[in-house]
């Protein structure tokens, strides 16, 4: 990380002052009076679609070029050469048949396609290696919350207090499907909303319940959930943006899994959610056993049953938010957690690899495709593994900076390493960040410090109730490194410095704690 | 709902004779205890259900450590050293920290109760005898206070009833104190027969002039505030004759003079003791307290009726009652199981004591205050004041027509409770430095199989759940643990892995941080608001 670039760049956030005496400021931006209306640049959405278990790249995207090493490589799971689909313009690449409908995106310039990514020293554990990808860390490093969640504590770090408000209705980020991962956790608290599986997200939108048992208990577990369904804000919200809007597509097929979740991820966007990230997912990637079926040459099977489901469902959903006029300002990604071996195994499938393509799509990505054909060894063994050529977390600056539109130095506090972004999406963030410094007030704010970055230190500003307050700063592995204050503190603001001399340069946060109350801000030392 | 009723039991006080395991051990155990360790119910399961009662109800009455100076770095007190206990020194200067100190050790009191019923049953005397830290304001009353509560909690009812009349901190709460001849105060009087004894059933049919007469009988009580002893001073009292109404059998307390003026109070509870009502009545609230609020016909003939008998019969002694409820079928009746809404205090501590949840130790004592104090709060928060209840009736949940315990959980206690179960998850208490939360590793250890899936999942919805649940809840659940993955010899080896690597922080938090999901789920479910 570039030392003067942090100089440079000092984020607007860090002069916010803590104004208000005697209660956390809320809505206090408003008191400025002087925030432009623009929001142009920033109603910007992201998809995350995961594939769990672990996607066979080379039978996704298949190096047509090396098609005899691969077939010596693979036998038993190889795709007949002149079945695979070519991608327009490019030669010797070639798509699963199964995946027609995401070729024609291809073909159209609304899929852009990157080859081999991965990261340094694989991991071939599902567990480890998805927490890779949730956290961005390194292969070595344990990080306990997620990019989105980091991302999002840096645009609205006054989360979850006072939140909803007026600046911000909605969920930050939404998780549907079976999966709850790390992604969407922030330093402290989670910052997504889960619906939890998909009968509850149905149950969320009809408002239907299962019935309690009828005893004692069954009354009163309906009356707690009753409750529960009245508080929860984010719920009325989702369920009024849902009964807002219609899908226009008449292209979502029947028993999609994937589409099931997709069509909703539109209908809610449509319906006018403010929700920045939507996460949604696919199991059974896993394919050890039964990845193809022989009988029709390989060209079916449970990958090829799975290619399908994804490329119909993307398909259709890219149809529906051009229908609902909303393509401008929604990015799709897929990944999974590890591509899988070179060699087939003896099960006509194939166990857990390293780099594998990843797509990604929408109306603002650029053409084509990034990185070239892996190399497939002659005569590859149980120990070749596809060298990897994008690492994973370039895409995530790349969209950081370049879709949520964050400067550089933020971006790196995001993923707490320097990525340089890539070529992948047109122009879109050309306009002011008067919505950044609009979510950078919602809410209450407990803490907060000036300057940042900080030399040796730094003024921390928080509010007490009259109660026990505990402000510590912790490191990106969670370490406690300093403890700032930690006594009953009269009510009001008050302030303290953080003398950081000794400590090591780079990201801290500060962790605000008052009874339950929790509040984080990250901090960057620079010298 | 109309067929509720259907569901309604009839099973009454005969000695439950089903299976004991540790479904029913449980039950046992989130009634009469703040919260179960997961150890403790493998432990009352393998006792006999006569065992497991005993030990319960086997209070050794053993005085606990008292709360301590824990306010001198803020606060110099001259008298007592930190780190002692200010019980004895009745110096007003440090009243509200030490009222500070009372709560906080309060909580921990709770937090770190034993085998038997006693904190629970604490709490249920507070809440009969209610008076308020606020009003009284006194840190020694409220200490003594809590510990009469705590001496009397199983013992004989009546005697305690003189106890608490007699007691610093009700003496000031209800005005006794001030209660003169000249000025009768009818406020003790009036609260002794409407709420600590006789209540207000249909066959409770004492008058207002029973209430002026029972406010001369307990005329010339005094409070010393520098010692907090309680004197009777006869020239106070009312010394003549107090005629009582046909409910009382038209009965006459001989005015007594001198010395022999606090005799009257005697006469007056055994007056208000030789009615029927005063068992139904106490009856009544230990079914609300440890079973349902709703008391229809049924109950009240199969449950209400024969334990009032026994307590009657059995002079008032509480501790026979207590074993005849939780030893009945009615208590053990699946359709009674699961219904009660824990209160704030049990839902909170409840928390800590599931999860084991360690907190500072008495050496590091000034943390270990401030890490009650915030639990102590945070029931605060959701609108359960340990020390200072609503009012001289209690918590309305525990006697506000219709909702009772429903009263718990509204728009504003339910997202709390929530944040609190997040909380406890995710970031903990910060106390200096440390973090007090949930180990979700250390937990799943304690389970009978960690590295099957299926069986984490039925010990965790044993434990934390209530109600059955089915297989495509389960699913889901597992769906968590495997973070979507659907072989479960992925998690078998992820655990296996941090087994045999302790100290690869990688590894750990590759289950931690499933386990924590998980169990964070299973928090924020209804069913776990549920006892």
């Amino acid at each position: 990380m570039k030392r003067r670039d942090f100089l440079k760049r000092v984020a607007p956030m860090s002069l916010l002052p803590f104004a208000m005496n005697g209660q956390p400021i809320r809505a206090y931006g408003k008191l400025l009076g002087s925030d432009a209306e623009d929001f142009t640049n920033t109603d910007n959405v992201l998809v995350l679609i995961q594939l769990n278990g672990g996607n066979d790249g080379l039978n996704t995207l298949i190096p047509l070029d090396q098609y005899s090493n691969l077939t010596k490589a693979r036998p038993d799971v190889i795709l007949p050469e002149n079945k695979v689909l070519e991608l327009n313009g490019i030669e010797g690449t070639g798509i699963h048949p199964s995946m027609s409908k995401m070729k024609n995106m291809y073909d159209e310039g609304k899929l852009h396609i990157l080859q081999s990514v991965g990261y340094p020293n694989q991991n071939y554990s599902h567990f480890r290696s998805t927490d890779i990808w949730m956290t961005g860390a390194d292969s070595d490093e344990v990080l306990e919350s997620g990019w989105i969640g980091r991302y999002l504590s840096e645009e609205w770090p006054n989360f979850p207090n006072g939140f909803p408000n007026e600046d911000m209705e909605d969920p930050l980020a939404i998780q549907i499907g079976s999966v709850v991962s790390q992604v969407c956790q922030g330093v402290a608290v989670n910052m997504g909303f889960a619906v939890s599986n998909p009968t509850n997200y149905y149950q969320l939108l009809s408002g239907k319940y299962p019935e309690a048992p009828d005893t004692w208990a069954g009354k009163e577990l309906d009356y707690v959930r009753t409750v529960a369904r009245q508080t929860n804000e984010y719920s009325v919200k989702i369920k009024a943006a849902a009964e807002k809007a219609t899908n226009l597509s008449t292209l979502y097929p029947e028993g999609n899994r994937l589409a099931d979740q997709l069509k909703i991820v539109a209908q809610l966007i449509a319906g006018g959610l403010k929700t920045r990230v939507f996460v949604v997912s696919l199991g059974g990637f896993d394919t050890h056993a039964n990845q193809v079926d022989p009988v029709d040459s390989n060209e079916t099977g449970n990958h090829a049953f799975l290619l399908e489901t994804v490329s119909e469902a993307i398909n259709a959903f890219q149809d529906d938010i051009e229908k609902l006029g909303i393509d401008e300002r929604v990015l799709g990604m897929t990944f999974s957690e590890f591509g899988r071996r070179i060699i087939s195994n003896a099960s006509t499938g194939t166990d857990h690899g390293s780099s594998a393509p990843l797509f990604m799509f929408g109306n603002k990505v650029k053409s084509g495709i990034t990185g070239v054909n892996p190399t497939i060894p002659d005569n590859a063994t149980a120990k070749d593994n596809l060298a990897m050529q994008t690492d994973f977390r370039s895409i995530y600056s790349t969209i950081l900076r370049d879709w949520f539109c964050l400067d550089e130095a933020t971006t790196d506090n995001v993923l707490l390493h320097n990525f340089d972004k890539l070529d992948l999406l047109q122009d879109t963030c050309q306009t002011t960040s008067a919505q950044h410094l609009k979510n950078q007030r919602a809410g209450d704010a407990y803490v907060t410090n000036y300057p940042n970055p900080f030399g040796d230190n730094t003024t921390i500003k928080y509010f007490s109730d009259g109660s026990l307050v505990n402000i510590s700063i912790v490191n990106t592995q969670g370490q406690i490194v300093r403890s700032v204050v930690n006594s009953e503190i009269p009510r009001g603001t008050h302030e303290v410095m953080l003398d950081a001399t000794g400590l090591p340069s780079g990201t801290y946060y500060c962790q605000y704690q008052s009874g339950m109350t929790n509040q984080t801000r990250s901090l960057l030392k620079i010298r | 709902m109309a067929t509720q009723q259907q569901a309604r039991t009839h099973s009454g006080i005969a000695q439950y004779s089903g299976t004991w395991d540790k479904k029913t051990a449980l039950h046992l155990l989130r009634r009469v205890h703040c919260g179960v360790k997961w150890e403790d119910i493998d432990r009352f399961s393998k006792m006999s259900m006569n065992e497991a009662i005993n030990r319960v109800l086997d209070i050794d009455y053993s005085i606990p450590s008292p709360p301590i100076n824990n306010y001198s770095e803020r606060n110099p007190d001259p008298n007592v050293p930190a780190g002692q206990t200010w019980i004895n020194d009745y110096n007003g200067t440090f009243n509200n920290a030490r009222m500070g100190s009372l709560r906080s050790w309060w909580f921990g009191e709770i937090l770190n109760h034993d085998d038997t019923i006693r904190e629970k049953m604490v709490l249920f005397w507070h809440n009969h005898f209610s008076t308020q830290t606020q009003v009284y304001n006194w840190a020694n009353f409220g200490y003594n206070y809590v510990q009469l509560l705590r001496n009397d909690c199983l013992k004989n009812f009546k005697t305690m009833v003189k106890d608490v009349t007699l007691d610093p901190a009700m003496l000031v709460f209800l005005n006794g104190e001030r209660n003169t001849k000249v000025a009768p105060d009818e406020n003790y009087s009036r609260e002794l027969q409407e709420l600590f004894t006789l209540g207000k059933g249909p066959e409770s049919q004492y008058t207002e002039s029973d209430v002026i007469a029972g406010a001369k009988v307990l005329t010339g009580w005094r409070v010393n505030k520098s010692n907090g002893n309680v004197y009777f001073e006869a020239n106070r009292h009312d010394e003549t004759d107090k005629q009582f109404s046909a409910f009382y059998n038209n009965t006459v307390i001989a005015g007594k003079s001198g010395t022999q003026g606090p005799e009257e109070l005697d006469d007056l509870l055994d007056m208000i003791f030789a009615q029927q009502e005063v068992a139904k009545h106490i009856v009544r609230k230990l079914y609300r307290w440890f079973i349902y609020y709703d008391i229809d016909e049924t109950t009240e003939n199969n449950v209400i009726t024969p334990l009032a008998n026994i307590f009657r019969n059995g002079n008032y002694e509480i501790k026979p009652v207590l074993e005849a409820l939780l030893r009945s079928e009615h208590f053990y009746d699946v359709a009674n199981r699961d219904a009660l809404i824990k209160n704030p205090v049990d839902f909170t501590a409840g928390i800590i004591r599931n999860f084991d949840v360690e907190l500072p130790g008495a050496n590091e004592y000034i943390g270990q205050y401030q890490s009650w104090a915030t639990l102590y709060n945070t029931a605060r928060g959701q609108q359960m004041q340990l020390g200072d209840p609503p009012s001289v009736a209690g918590w309305p949940a525990y006697y506000q027509i219709p909702q009772y315990h429903e009263l718990w959980i509204n728009s504003d206690t339910l997202p709390s409770r929530n944040k609190i179960t997040d909380a406890m998850i995710s970031y903990g208490i910060n106390i200096s430095g440390t973090r007090y939360k949930i180990d979700p590793i250390k937990y799943n250890k304690k389970l009978s199989n960690p590295g099957n899936p299926n069986d984490v999942i039925d010990d965790m919805l044993l434990h934390l759940h209530t109600l059955e649940v089915d297989q495509a809840q389960k699913d889901y659940m597992k769906s968590i643990l495997l973070g979507g993955q659907i072989n479960d010899s992925y998690w078998t080896n992820a655990w296996q892995n941090h087994i045999n690597y302790p100290n690869s922080e990688t590894k750990a938090t590759v289950v931690s941080s499933r386990l924590a999901f998980l169990i964070k789920y299973l928090m924020n479910l209804a069913e776990f608001q549920l006892s």
